[in-house]
C-alpha cells in the first residue's frame, strides 16, 4: 500500500484524492509501525520547514525516512518533502533530514527577466527541462507543465542527481533522483493529467528493490 | 519560464451556477461540479468560485461542491464570498480548495490576513479587492479606492497603499477587481492592473471587463499581470480557454498549452 506521511505540514488530502482517482488504496499517516508496511512512501507537505522539521523529529520521522532509503523502496517527496530531505534549508535556517547532500535556497529578491522584476514565490505553470529518462517520467510529453508554488528550491550538491529542471530568472532543480528517490518541487496532485500521470508511474515503480 | 495563468470565475449560490454556462454537449449548466470539469478539461489553469449565498444551509451546500470538485479536478481552485473568519477558511480548505479570497472582511477586519497566513501559508491567502476609480485627493493620492459590500460601500481607503498593507499582512496574491470595468465586456483596467502589479512583490490576477482575448493580452503585457480572470466570454462559449491561450501564444504570451 502507498504511505503518505502525516506530518502536519499543510492539507494533505490533495494528494490522497490524487491516488484515489488513479484507483490506489493509500494510506495517511505518522505510526512509524504503519509505514514500516508500505509499499511506497510519498513525502508531501506545504508551509515552513523550521516547524516541518520538529514536528518529524517529535515523531521520530526524520529518522525512520532515513531508514527507509536504505531498504530500496520507493520514497517521493514533494514541494516541501522534497526541500526537508537535504542537509540544510535557508527557511528558518533549519537544520534537515540530511538523505541528500546540498540545501535548499531561497530564490535572489533581485530576479529579472527582459527588465522585470519577477515575483516570490514562483507560482504558476513551469515546464522541466528532463536531463535524462527515468520511470516516474515515463510518458510524460516534454510539453507538458507542472504546477509550482514556493519562495525556496532544491540545491544538491551532487549535479548528477538533477533529472529535472526549471526556469525562473535563474535555472533551479525542480525534480532530483537517486536510486529509490524522486523529489520534486512542483505539485503533481495539482498538475493536471501529467500530474496524476507521475503518481501513477511512482505507484508502479520498484525503486531499486 | 512561467506561463501566464488564465483563470475562469464562477459565481454559485446555494450549490449552484448563478450564469447559465452554455456548454456544448448536455453539460448540467446548473451544476458548479460539472462546469469545473469542463473548465478542466479546457485547460483552464486554475479556477475561481465566487460564493454568493446568503444564508447558513447554502454555505453547507458550497462545502459539499467544494469537496466534489477537488475529488473532480486537479488543478488549484480557489473559493471566495463570505469567509468571514478562519473558522470558515478551515472548512474550505479543509474540503479541498487550495486557496480562499477575503475581501469585505479583509479591509474591516485586517488581521484576517495574518491569521489565515500563519495557519495555511500565504500561498493560500488571496486577497480579493474592489475597486473604482476617483478623484485623486490627499487621502486617496492613487485616485482609485477600495469598495466593499459588492461594490455598495466606499471606504476612504487607497487602493495602492491597501495592496501594499495587505502584502505585508501576509497575502500571497491579490485578485484585482475593477468595478468601473466590471461586466463591461470592453477590456481590463490596464492602469489599474499595472499600478498595483508593479508595486507588490506578489501575483497579481486581474480582473473586471473581459470581452475578448485581446483584452487579456493586453493585461498580461501593459498591465503587467500575471494571470487573468475571465467569466462570460467563456461561460456563453463566444470563446474557448484553449482558443484564447492560443490567441496569446501567438502574440508572444506564453500560456500552457499541454493538458
Amino acid at each position: 500500500m502507498i504511505a503518505i506521511i502525516d506530518y502536519k505540514a499543510g492539507n494533505l488530502t490533495s494528494v490522497a484524492r490524487a491516488l484515489q482517482n488513479i484507483g490506489e488504496t493509500y494510506m495517511v499517516t505518522d505510526d512509524i509501525k504503519k509505514l514500516d508496511n508500505a509499499s511506497h512512501v510519498i513525502f508531501p507537505g506545504v508551509g515552513a520547514a523550521g516547524e516541518a522539521m520538529a514536528y518529524l523529529r517529535r515523531k521520530k520521522l526524520d529518522s525512520w525516512l532515513t531508514d527507509w532509503i536504505k531498504t530500496g523502496k520507493p520514497l517521493m517527496g514533494i514541494c516541501l518533502g522534497t526541500q526537508i530531505i537535504f542537509d540544510y534549508s535557508e527557511e528558518n535556517e533549519t537544520k534537515c533530514i540530511g538523505l541528500v547532500r546540498g540545501l535548499t535556497k531561497r530564490f535572489p529578491d533581485d530576479l529579472n527577466i527582459a527588465c522585470r522584476k519577477l515575483k516570490i514565490p514562483h507560482m504558476g505553470w513551469n515546464s522541466v527541462t528532463l536531463h535524462r529518462d527515468h520511470p516516474v517520467f515515463s510518458d510524460i510529453s516534454k510539453d507538458a507543465e507542472f504546477y509550482f508554488v514556493h519562495s525556496y528550491y532544491p540545491a544538491p550538491a551532487d549535479n548528477s542527481l538533477v533529472l529535472g529542471v526549471t526556469d525562473y530568472g535563474i535555472t533551479f532543480c525542480s525534480v532530483l533522483a537517486t536510486k529509490n528517490l524522486v523529489a520534486m518541487q512542483f505539485h503533481p496532485e495539482k498538475s493536471g493529467r501529467p500530474g496524476l500521470q507521475i503518481l501513477r508511474n511512482f505507484c508502479r515503480w520498484r525503486g531499486n528493490a | 519560464m512561467l506561463s501566464k495563468r488564465i483563470i475562469p470565475c464562477l459565481d454559485v449560490r446555494d450549490g449552484k451556477l448563478t450564469k447559465g454556462i452554455k456548454f456544448k454537449g448536455n453539460v448540467d449548466i446548473g451544476d458548479p461540479v460539472e462546469a469545473a470539469r469542463e473548465y478542466y478539461e479546457q485547460g483552464a489553469d486554475e479556477i475561481v468560485f465566487y460564493d454568493i449565498t446568503a444564508s447558513a444551509d447554502g454555505r453547507d451546500i458550497m462545502i459539499d461542491v467544494v469537496r466534489r470538485v477537488a475529488q473532480t479536478i486537479f488543478i488549484p481552485f480557489s473559493v471566495g464570498g463570505g469567509i468571514r473568519n478562519l473558522e470558515d477558511m478551515r472548512r474550505v480548505i479543509l474540503a479541498g480548495a487550495e486557496k480562499v479570497s477575503v475581501n469585505s472582511t479583509a479591509v474591516t477586519d485586517p488581521k484576517i490576513i495574518t491569521q489565515g497566513a500563519q495557519a495555511f501559508g500565504s500561498q493560500c491567502i488571496v486577497l480579493g479587492m474592489d475597486v473604482k476609480k476617483v478623484e485623486m485627493s490627499g487621502k486617496i493620492p492613487s485616485g482609485y479606492e477600495i469598495v466593499i459590500n459588492g461594490g455598495r460601500k466606499y471606504m476612504g481607503i487607497d487602493a495602492l497603499w491597501w495592496a501594499k498593507e495587505a502584502e505585508n499582512l501576509g497575502a500571497g496574491e491579490i485578485c484585482l477587481n475593477s468595478i468601473d470595468a466590471d461586466g463591461t465586456q470592453n477590456g481590463y483596467e490596464l492602469n489599474l492592473t499595472a499600478l498595483i502589479s508593479e508595486n507588490v512583490n506578489i501575483p497579481v490576477i486581474a480582473s473586471g471587463g473581459a470581452g475578448k482575448p485581446e483584452h487579456l493580452a493586453e493585461v498580461l503585457t501593459e498591465g503587467k499581470a500575471d494571470a487573468a480572470l475571465i467569466a462570460s466570454m467563456v461561460h456563453y462559449r463566444t470563446y474557448t480557454i484553449a482558443g484564447i491561450k492560443k490567441y496569446l501564444n501567438e502574440h508572444q504570451i506564453k500560456t500552457r498549452l499541454y493538458w
